[in-house]
């Protein structure tokens, strides 16, 4: 057929086609809510209640941090089962730098890679070369020079990472607001002054001259890490996250089929507090938070990657 | 002339693609969340997205004879990928409860997962092919996660194929495309909608 097929390299299509289809579907998932889940009836749960994907994993953050342990790439039986479950997108985590767990979610036709601080990372210098796949990356980032080192790399979505499974949304705020702040400082500099602020920052320059001519990444950016109620959900919206990944916060609460349903009304209409107001009510218990202060540096998830 | 409003569907989706395509056709794109936004827009489009998604908030507003509605008033619909599957008489795989203006079947992700996601040059005009038709092709289509659309009924025109198989049809003033105009540079297909709403 006279088709280019969505490969990576060897199968005649250039990186630059094929990121074209991933940024495609990371596009068709803004506004939504992509929800973790560890079993196909919590993915049924989330997809009857409007999630726009399913995030499959074995444990949900704060299960993780509560249990320890090293964190790997689910099961792929768990992950197959949710694929049969649900017509929503199916994404799945990797460790940060594990190409390989990354090339057998692939093979098995996954639609989104989460390359993820809250697993235990495989490789604590590389992330993985994310160009070289068919099936499309999100990774998290703290600032925008992270960001833009990911986007280098192939990320076709950006996150916040927020602070995974503490259901204190204070991480993902920080993170939302700072690389709002950096995309503004760049869009203000002379064009001179761009190669001295990728030097800074850490990232490509031609993906820095991009930011500064356009005002925004070249990706969408999503909010992960923290959040646990309609109006964080809104918050983030507001902040200019253009969809949000919810974690422990649905599971791990008193009723999450109504506090799911909730959380997508809430992010549709994030721009009206009556609507926002209405998906407060009758949500029973939000998970337990943590506060920051009481959670040492090695204790913090987003410190994972760089 | 005022420029046209075009209503999109702001429930979840790629509705800023749809707004970007929208005002380089000299449109002003106008989000759609409650009946009441249908009353000032000259022509509607369903975007991209998640087709469950977004049928359940179709469900949960209300918006379901609204937008039947507003489709019978004449004025043109335009629905891509999930946007087309809602427009469908049907669905089929995990079906969706859909709008019914169209007599087409959808078959959701006809083509596989992501990573069988692809770009396509539309098939040349064939013989008997209307004005439309011929003012389209050539033309690169992205298709993510893509619909087929199968089933068409007789007062259903296909207005462009890939490999022979219909990827933009329309029934009156309803069009369904199964790819995505939306996030190309050429802002054809939403050229022909907003012109179909100034004869509307």
């Amino acid at each position: 057929m006279a088709s280019e097929n969505n490969g990576g390299n060897g199968d005649g299509r250039t990186s630059a086609q094929s990121f074209e289809l991933k940024v495609g579907l990371a596009e068709m998932m803004k506004g939504g809510v992509i929800m973790d889940v560890t079993d196909a009836t919590q993915a049924k749960v989330a997809e009857n209640a409007g999630a726009c994907a399913v995030m499959a994993l074995e444990r949900v953050p704060s299960d993780i941090r509560r249990d320890g342990g090293v964190a790997r790439m689910s099961q792929v039986e768990m992950i197959e089962e949710i694929q049969q479950t649900v017509s929503i997108p199916v994404m799945a985590k990797v460790r940060i730098g594990h190409m390989m767990e990354a090339r057998v979610l692939e093979a098995m036709g996954i639609d989104f890679i989460d390359e993820s601080e809250v697993l235990t990372p495989a490789d604590d210098e590389n992330h993985v070369l994310k160009h070289d796949f068919k099936a499309p990356f999100v990774c998290g980032a703290r600032n925008l020079g992270e960001a833009l080192r990911r986007i280098g790399e192939g990320a076709a979505m950006i996150r916040t990472k927020g602070e995974a499974g503490s259901g204190n949304i204070v991480e993902a705020v920080r993170h939302l607001r700072t690389v709002n702040g950096d995309i503004r400082a760049l869009t203000i500099l002379e064009p001179e002054e761009l190669m001295a602020a990728a030097k800074d920052m850490g990232a490509p320059y031609d993906l820095v001259c991009y930011v500064h001519e356009h005002g925004r990444l070249p990706v969408p950016n999503f909010a992960a890490g923290g959040i646990a109620t309609p109006p964080d959900a809104a918050l983030c919206r507001m902040l200019g996250a253009e969809a949000v990944f919810v974690g422990s916060g649905i599971f791990k609460s008193a009723d999450p089929e109504t506090r799911a349903r909730a959380i997508v009304k809430a992010t549709t209409h994030w721009e009206d507090p009556a609507e926002v107001l209405a998906s407060c009510r009758g949500l029973g218990d939000a998970m337990e938070g943590i506060e920051m202060e009481t959670l040492d540096e090695s204790q913090r998830l987003a410190n994972r990657g760089w | 002339m005022g420029s046209r409003r075009v209503g999109i569907l702001a429930i979840q989706g790629d509705v800023d693609a749809h707004a970007q395509a929208l005002l380089r056709v000299g449109a002003a794109p106008v989000p759609v969340l409650a009946e009441k936004d249908l009353g000032e827009i000259d022509a509607l489009v369903l975007p991209g997205g998640e087709s469950t998604t977004i049928a359940k908030g179709l469900d949960r507003l209300g918006l379901y004879g609204p937008l039947r509605a507003f489709a019978d008033s004449g004025r043109p619909v335009l629905g891509t990928c999930a946007g087309a599957i809602l427009l469908a008489k049907e669905s089929e795989n995990h079906p969706v409860r859909t709008l019914e203006l169209i007599d087409v079947v959808a078959r959701r992700n006809a083509y596989g997962t992501q990573v069988d996601s692809f770009a396509a040059e539309a098939d040349a005009p064939e013989a008997g092919d209307g004005p439309e038709a011929l003012s389209l092709a050539p033309l690169r289509c992205i298709f993510i996660r893509a619909p087929r659309l199968t089933a068409l009924g007789p007062d259903v025109e296909v207005l462009l194929r890939v490999d022979r198989e219909p990827v933009l049809v329309r029934q009156g003033n309803v069009f369904a495309c199964t790819f995505h105009p939306e996030l190309g540079e050429d802002a054809r297909v939403h050229g022909l909608v907003a012109g179909a709403a100034a004869i509307a």
